[in-house]
């Protein structure tokens, strides 16, 4: 009574193969409604575009898949982008000396929501919730909401890797959004896949109780996954600065649930335990090309807010009612299984 | 057992002995802890800043209050019934600027009272209707599907945003009839209409949460919705009826802010989603569901805006506030937590014990 | 096995106390190597306790020694434990539903060795060189939530044996299985019995587990009561040392051919589930319905209950046809259904004692205005607590600081205060004390005194035999005898169960 799990069965059921479907479909369709859609300065640029968010997304997912939820990152990446800011412009500490202090005061931020959840044993969602009023709140208002405009050259100054001319003319430039945000993501696929911590997180997300019997020490998987979210947020943030060449404390609040949608949408779940790292790269990317997308269509921005929506509705809705079908077949082949 | 087990039991009795063991079952620490701190909160302020303690702050705490509220009402019968709303703004915003169009459409240049006040009913039936068939497509998307209500409403809040932004192309619709921003505006017995709105719907839902059938069912699909399916509750009837009456406390809202900015827009007002859960949760409402009276949140939204306009007066940014009502929220869970589970007590004492799940 | 061999495992003088109650009292205990041993007993008898106690999640109280190797070993913790070799199958297995077979078998190697990454490659090596080692062909690749019941079973052994186990407890492992997964299992422990691994199986049913088992040893109220070589105790034995007492005395069963028939169910069928179900049950008599777990019995109450739909046949109360659309049409017609699972589908265990009782009458108190006050709620509720002879602590108590069998109480009272005419009871007294059992049969003889149907579910044929006018044996989906008891043994019908 075992059919054996083919290749293709196993992929059907994963939600990224789903989604490189959808992403695959939309792409040939906008590239055949507009021809400078699937051409390579685009795409390099919609990366680019999209590294600040896809940085985030990477280090949310790690916290999503140990269980808990985090809304605060991008009030954390706001405060360690604006602090290591006000050091390089106004103090003129040297990089190495900035960039550490806003990458320590991403993971701080984060570590402290992990006290919070773990010791005083609030809800990941209320904690965080509440951190990011504090976190976003305390910076404007000891800021006064000025932003920082003069940022020194080491910051600011675009820093390509390769840069080549096409065919058509066109330039296109590997930059460091670029390259950073590879790097992120080969750095959250090494530990999530072929790390212990890993292995542990997953373990966590998806069975606690089964965790804590085995022995797996719950409170430090907690702390590193917020401590984790806290640096990739303060490296998102830093890198934010760097592609606009200045520190607006308020430029990066406001993404929380575009990026728990995209790291949702790349089939990480909102319970713990699941969701792999090309996924979450997909789901940045269907977001990315659906915003381009339309608007080189000339579709108005304005549309963009309601195709997310419809997105997310249909997404999640088809993801759990086929999960509910599977379930739904198993205990009456069980019954009759003798 | 010599009586029949099934016989018909005495008749429900309302003595004396009923309502003293309901006195006595309330009133544990939590709940005298709020009113003490928005006591002592109150008096500070009037020691302290000078013009705190008058009429005007107390009429302009009213004013301000009923928005907040109204909106924290309808995140609690959701997260009561271990849910959530995310989009109660983006609904809120897409009645008032529904009503808004409909007055400024509707209403020719020099119109009398009665058409006046005719178009002005036709424009809240409109947005009423639009409220209902907003909560019952998002109850009904939770309860058949059984997707998690943050994702639903996730997608609901874009989707509404979505729309009004697109027919708005993000613009302030305004020119509503004066008369409609005067009543909302006007005082009854030395106090605003809005904030008499805000309390009637208070008082509404409590009843209804705390004296109905419904009530009882979405505390009890809040702890574990299974059991409540097994003991014969329509369930998904209910989790509908959760989000239609949210969305009804969103159309209540949308009146209030309509009368208070005179104009509506879909981006009013959006920084309140996340202080909604954080009122509800300061007020006692269980994150996890099932817990949560309308009494408590009142004393936090109290407790959020006395800080909100004493800081006003001592001429404090808006910013520090929400900060304060951050730290607040985390330090009244944490005393809960201490409180409850003896929680220092038992770290200090054995290190490895073993969490509650696991006693024999 | 050499007796002079050392013990693998002793105790002496363990106690352990949660507040003021004695969990455990002084307990002596030794397991050999290799050694096949039941520890047996009713539930809350102290052998969770004594597990947890082993595998290092309590501390037992200041005075007792753990000796593993003849080494004392305490203070343990749960790491420490695994890596004396001490592993624990949980009877919900403390699996991870979202990874695959692989991962789950591998995941303590990844606990205890930090430097070394993660390999995919390893970790299939690992599982599959386990899974070899025990001759069970599973594709290690499938997603654990792929698998039954019994398979998942297997990837805990597997996961203990990767973990290098010398001794592996088993809490309640027959449970959900049937007969031939139970001798698959059997087999299994007879190859790590050859690899020199000792089992502990725990469990309140042995019938299949006793068959190999070298020796047994009896708990009860936190004392261990002996150990016997298995050879030497039948199961009627084990019962009365388990229990201390004789509840399942005599035979009530009464004919009740001239009693009205109350519900008449005809070629009822529900595809993969049960098949071509005929049964009456008259006004007033109880009716027995047992079998194997998975043979269809809960399926049948749930449709019963109008919470499946039937693909054919017909349901019938009082000889009229019900179309049951919901368990609300049910519970309208007059049938009630305690669920097996008390804890997750029986009571909303968070909510008071006063909320639970009154939740499936809710409807039909509500007054003109459609309110329903606080007053009558609590005053309906305690009504029932006291017909009910429910010992609470206050009405507005979370209904989870009862104990199992006023829990079951509570959910009783759900049911009665709606007037059922048809009951139905499935496992009504798993986790209940002794005690607290007689009470729920009282019950369920005052109810059928008073002309209430009853159908009661149960594993336990010498349950059924107490309380029952007559007995049905379900398998694979069919109703396949009737006894009645007193004209048949229940030894004969156990036979033809377990057959």
């Amino acid at each position: 009574m075992h059919e054996q799990s083919t290749f293709l069965s196993r992929l059907q059921r994963r939600p990224e193969a789903w989604l490189l479907a959808v992403i695959l479909l939309a792409g040939l369709a906008l590239s055949l409604a507009s021809p400078t859609f699937l051409t390579l300065p685009n795409i390099v640029d919609l990366l680019e575009s999209y590294a600040v968010q896809a940085i985030m997304a990477l280090g949310l997912f790690v916290v999503l898949v140990s269980g808990g939820i985090d809304i605060s990152f991008a009030a954390t990446a706001s405060v360690a982008q604006y602090v290591a800011a006000a050091m390089a412009a106004y103090a003129g500490l040297p990089p190495l000396v900035c960039i550490g202090a806003g990458l320590l005061i991403g993971v701080a931020l984060g570590l402290l929501n992990a006290a919070l959840i773990h010791y005083v044993r609030i809800t990941s969602i209320i904690a965080t919730i509440a951190t990011m009023s504090v976190y976003f709140s305390f910076l404007m208002y000891v800021t006064g909401g000025r932003s920082i405009y003069n940022l020194p050259d080491w910051w600011t100054d675009r820093i390509t890797f390769y840069e080549t001319e096409t065919t058509s003319g066109d330039l296109v430039r590997i930059t460091l959004p670029i390259v950073a945000l590879l790097v992120a993501a080969l750095l959250t696929w090494l530990l999530m896949t072929r790390s212990k911590v890993g292995r542990q997180l997953y373990a966590m997300g998806g069975n606690p109780e089964a965790a804590r019997r085995i022995g797996i020490n719950i409170a430090g998987m907690q702390f590193f996954a917020y401590g984790f979210l806290g640096f990739m947020s303060a490296a998102a943030g830093l890198l934010q600065a760097h592609r606009v060449g200045e520190s607006v404390p308020n430029a990066l609040y406001g993404n929380e649930l575009a990026v728990l949608s995209a790291a949702v949408l790349g089939g990480a779940s909102l319970t713990g335990g699941i969701g792999t790292v090309p996924g979450v790269l997909l789901g940045i990317v269907l977001l990315a090309m659906l915003q381009n997308g339309l608007n080189l269509l000339g579709v108005s921005s304005y549309f963009f807010q309601i195709v997310i929506g419809l997105v997310i509705l249909i997404s999640t809705s088809i993801t759990v009612l086929s999960a509910r079908q599977r379930r739904r077949r198993r205990p009456i082949g069980e019954a009759l299984n003798v | 057992m010599s009586e029949p087990l099934l016989g018909d039991g005495p008749a429900a009795g309302h003595g004396l002995g009923s309502l003293t063991a309901r006195l006595q079952g309330g009133l544990p620490m939590s709940e005298i802890g709020l009113p003490v701190l928005l006591l002592a909160l109150v008096l500070g302020f009037a020691l302290f800043v000078p013009q705190f303690a008058t009429l005007g702050t107390f009429q302009s705490f009213m004013y301000q209050i009923a928005m907040l509220g109204l909106l924290s009402l309808a995140m609690v019968v959701p997260l009561i019934s271990g849910g959530l709303n995310l989009a109660i703004i983006a609904t809120a915003n897409q009645s008032a600027l529904l009503m808004a169009w409909l007055m400024k459409a509707l209403l020719p240049a020099s119109a009398g009272g009665p058409t006046l006040l005719l178009v002005i009913l036709a424009a809240l039936v409109a947005g009423l209707l639009l409220c209902l068939l907003i909560g019952f497509l998002t109850g009904a998307l939770i309860a058949y599907t059984g997707v998690h209500p943050i994702l639903v409403t996730l997608g609901t809040k874009s989707l509404i945003d979505g729309i009004s932004i697109y027919l708005t192309r993000g613009t302030v619709i305004s020119g509503i009839p004066d008369i409609f921003a005067a009543t909302g505006n006007a005082t009854l017995l030395g106090m605003p209409v809005v904030f008499l709105i805000f309390i009637l719907a208070a008082v509404v839902l409590g009843i209804v949460l705390q004296g109905t059938p419904f009530g009882l069912k979405v505390a009890m699909i809040g702890s574990n919705i299974e059991a409540t399916r097994y003991s014969a509750i329509d369930t998904r009837r209910t989790l509908v009826g959760v989000y239609v009456t949210s969305s009804v406390l969103c159309f209540v809202a949308s009146i209030v802010m309509l009368a208070a900015f005179n104009s509506a827009s879909a981006g009013y007002a959006q920084s309140y989603l996340l202080v909604t859960i954080l009122a509800a949760v300061l007020g006692g409402v269980d994150p996890f569901g099932g817990f949560g009276k309308v009494a408590g949140l009142m004393v936090a939204l109290a407790i959020l805006q006395v800080i909100s306009s004493g800081f006003n007066q001592l001429g404090l940014s808006n910013y520090l506030t929400v900060a304060i009502w951050g730290l607040i929220l985390i330090a009244v869970v944490a005393a809960q937590t201490i409180h409850q589970s003896g929680w220092l007590v038992r770290r200090l004492r054995f290190r490895a014990a073993p969490s509650p799940a696991s006693k024999p | 096995m050499p007796a002079a061999s050392t013990p693998y495992l002793r105790l002496a003088g363990i106690s352990k106390s949660f507040g003021g109650v004695k969990a455990l009292s002084d307990i002596d205990w030794d397991v050999r190597p290799g050694e096949i041993h039941c520890l047996v007993g009713e539930n809350g008898c102290g052998k969770s306790t004594l597990i947890k106690t082993v595998a290092g999640v309590h501390a037992p109280d200041p005075g007792g020694v753990v000796l593993i190797d003849g080494e004392p070993v305490l203070p343990l913790n749960p790491a420490k434990a695994r890596a004396l070799g001490v592993q624990v199958i949980f009877q919900d297995l403390a699996l991870f539903p979202n990874l695959s077979v692989a991962e789950n078998i591998a995941i303590e190697r990844h606990l205890n060795r930090p430097a070394v990454p993660v390999s995919q490659a390893r970790m299939r090596a690992l599982a599959l060189a386990t899974l070899q080692r025990l001759d069970f062909p599973l594709d290690p690749d499938k997603a654990l939530s792929e698998l039954s019941v019994s398979e998942r079973q297997i990837v805990a052994i597997c996961r203990g044996l990767a973990a290098k186990a010398r001794l592996i407890f088993m809490d309640e492992p027959t449970a959900s299985l049937t007969r031939a997964e139970v001798r698959r299992l059997l087999s299994i422990v007879q190859k790590l019995k050859a690899d020199g691994i000792a089992v502990v199986f725990v469990s309140h049913r042995l019938e299949e587990v006793v068959e190999i088992a070298e020796r047994v040893t009896v708990f009860r109220d936190g004392r261990k009561v002996g150990t016997w070589p298995a050879a030497e105790v039948d199961q009627a034995r084990i019962i009365s040392l388990m229990t201390g007492m004789d509840i399942f005395h005599g035979v009530v069963a009464r004919d009740m051919t001239k009693a009205p028939p109350l519900l008449e169910v005809e070629g009822l069928s529900r595809a993969g589930e049960y098949r071509d179900i005929n049964l009456t049950i008259r006004a007033g008599e109880v009716v027995g319905l047992t079998g194997l777990l998975g043979a269809g019995r809960t399926e049948l109450a749930l449709s019963l209950f109008g919470m499946t739909r039937p693909d054919s046949g017909r349901i019938k109360l009082d000889g009229q046809v019900l179309n049951l659309t919901s368990n609300r049409a049910a519970l309208k017609a007059g049938i009630a259904y305690v669920s097996e699972d008390r804890l997750s589908l029986g009571l909303v265990l968070r909510q008071s004692i006063a909320a639970n009782a009154v939740l499936a009458v809710i409807d039909r108190m509500k007054n003109g205005l459609g309110l329903v006050g606080e007053g009558r709620r609590r005053a309906l509720a305690d009504d029932w607590v006291k017909r009910l002879a429910i010992k609470i602590p206050g009405l507005d108590k979370p209904v989870q600081t009862l104990s199992g069998g006023n829990q079951q109480r509570v959910v009783l009272a759900k049911w009665l205060a709606a007037k059922p005419r048809l009951l139905i009871l499935d496992s009504p007294t798993v986790g209940v004390d002794i005690k607290n059992k007689k009470g729920i049969y009282d019950i369920v003889a005052a109810l059928a005194r008073e002309g209430v149907g009853i159908l009661l579910i149960s594993d336990e044929v010498i349950e059924t035999f107490a309380t029952c006018d007559r007995v049905l044996h379900m398998r694979q989906g069919r109703i396949v005898g009737e006894a009645v008891p007193g004209q048949v043994s229940e030894q004969a019908l156990e036979a033809e169960i377990y057959a």
